[in-house]
């Protein structure tokens, strides 16, 4: 399935979806923007639907930028080979929260706690959300652009 | 009679926890366990890991592209070259910039040998784990040479660094193909000993064969890639589906299993050895001239605005690197999707029901490199 007609489809899921194409000339990736509130819904259907399986989620991660949070799925299908970015925009930066995927991809337990320890986003009904990396009485969250810390960051 | 058997079935075992690590020699690193135990029982495992995270991720936020490059190969130092290799690609495909056939094939020789001595290095140490010391002497003996070549042409045994955005470091070393022919005369005569010292011993066989079964459904779900994944029959092998520098030009078989035992999971190993062997065999007497270091990439890198991710296969999976570049000398936001942490945590679903020295030798055929879980 090609980019536009997967654009097509998602489309018809959720209305208000943006789209835009990252990547280089050669190999270009489309992205779904959405909000958090229709987030379980799309990864369920991409997960599952016929025509898509992304089975495999090979990157969960974080952006923290001035105006929002932005979480980014990385999510290949298997079969074909294909890939497509969900993000999930989070504009609210006080309290960032967001529906785990943990039961549909079991590795997003994992790299939700990643991003728990290090962005401080919530993950709604994680079965297990406690700091990863960093130890538990770590005050912050490190990948946060505000974030400042005297004693262990040499700022250039 | 009967009332015996009520008491005998009333005694039961109180479940404890035991910690494996950060010190234990079959973690390889520090890495801690929190094993929940029923008798010898493993219930459940609790990885806890972040005792070398070393926020290279929020590092790269300040550093520029070259730099960056310095850093990826202390996350997996046994998969050095690739590593390096992630970030140089990426940079390249982002300023869309072609490099030399010469620097495409000299990175695709040196990822192979890399491949070679890391695997090298996880058999010899798998073997220890099982309580033979042998086999580690013997696979160092053979890692040896291929740091030998290392040093050689790149300056340094473990932390080359000899990927540069646009080429490489320096050019090839006179030695280089001499030595690393006969590295691979000798290797090839080595690497049915392996089999013959391990794989066919009847005590290994017997510790493997059939533990610690992983599905390739689930593989899938908990993302794990590389060998491990392979063992389980998931085709994952980023140089056969997106190939990058001269993967597209030589023939190399994916290793596939279907059964997903830590039996598989080794023998895959040994089987990829001999398909590395073979890619080296077909570049190295056809090493074509031309520039080192394309002009094109300069001294100081701006990755045009946007967004970029690009995978390598490295000794233990898929390795990552998600860019969001505003266009300046830093990338705004870096990640790294490290095969290491992704592989870690399948150990609690693969290890439930089986005995501690099981859970030694399921961890070994993950192949885990803790530097590269921490980051």
């Amino acid at each position: 399935m090609d980019n536009e007609s997967l654009k097509t489809k998602i489309a018809q899921w959720v209305p208000n979806a943006e789209f835009e194409e990252t990547g280089t000339s050669k190999a270009q990736l489309l992205n779904v923007i959405i909000t958090p509130d229709k987030l379980l819904d799309v990864a369920y259907k991409l997960r599952n639907e016929e025509d898509m399986k992304f089975d495999f989620m090979f990157s969960l991660t974080c952006v923290d930028f001035p105006e929002h949070f932005m979480m980014v799925y990385h999510l290949r299908s298997t079969q074909t080979w294909n890939e497509v970015v969900l993000k999930v925009k989070m504009e609210d930066k006080e309290k960032p929260q967001v529906e785990t995927l943990c039961h549909i991809w079991r590795t997003a337990e994992y790299h939700e706690r990643e991003v728990y320890d290090l962005f401080g986003i919530v993950f709604k009904n994680h079965p297990d959300l406690r700091r990863i990396l960093l130890d538990e009485e770590w005050e912050g969250y490190p990948l946060r652009k505000d974030y400042v810390d005297p004693v262990n960051m040499i700022s250039l | 009679m009967t009332e015996e058997v009520e008491t005998k079935d009333a005694i039961k075992t109180q479940e404890y926890f035991v910690n494996m690590g950060p010190q234990h020699p079959s973690t390889h690193g520090v890495l801690r366990l929190m094993l929940e135990l029923d008798g010898e029982i493993i219930k459940r495992v609790i990885p806890h890991i972040g005792y070398i995270h070393r926020s290279i991720e929020k590092m790269s936020e300040k550093d520029s592209y070259r730099q960056i490059v310095h850093l990826t190969d202390r996350m997996d130092y046994l998969s050095n070259h690739m590593n390096n290799e992630a970030v140089c690609l990426l940079v390249e495909n982002a300023l869309e910039v072609e490099v030399s056939d010469r620097v495409k094939v000299i990175r695709t020789i040196m990822s192979e040998l890399t491949r070679l001595s890391s695997h090298q290095l996880w058999w010899g140490v798998m073997g220890m784990d099982l309580g033979a010391l042998t086999t580690f002497l013997y696979a160092f003996r053979d890692r040896e040479m291929i740091n030998d070549i290392f040093e050689e042409t790149c300056g340094a045994r473990l932390t080359v660094n000899y990927n540069v955005p646009g080429g490489v470091m320096f050019d090839i070393h006179p030695n280089f193909q001499k030595r690393v022919k006969d590295f691979i005369k000798h290797f090839k005569t080595k690497l049915p000993e392996y089999d013959r010292l391990l794989s066919d011993n009847v005590i290994f066989r017997q510790r493997t064969e059939g533990v610690g079964i992983l599905s390739k459904e689930d593989a899938i779900s908990y993302g794990v890639t590389g060998p491990t994944g392979r063992a389980s029959g998931f085709s994952n092998d980023t140089r056969k589906h997106k190939p990058y520098s001269a993967y597209d030009r030589v023939e190399f078989k994916e290793i596939l299993m279907d059964k997903g035992d830590t039996f598989s999971r080794y023998k895959s190993r040994i089987l990829e050895m001999w398909e590395s062997i073979s890619i080296i065999e077909q570049l190295i007497d056809n090493i074509p001239e031309g520039e080192i270091q394309s002009p094109a990439v300069k001294q100081v890198i701006k990755l045009p605005a946007g967004e970029y991710y690009q995978s390598v296969e490295t000794a233990r999976g898929e390795l990552g690197v998600y860019v969001v570049s505003d266009g300046q000398k830093s990338p705004y936001r870096l990640k790294f999707r490290s095969p290491g942490f992704s592989n870690l945590f399948v150990l609690d679903h693969m290890v439930r029901g089986y005995k501690i020295a099981d859970l030694v030798a399921m961890m070994s055929t993950i192949d885990l490199v803790i530097p590269d879980i921490d980051r």
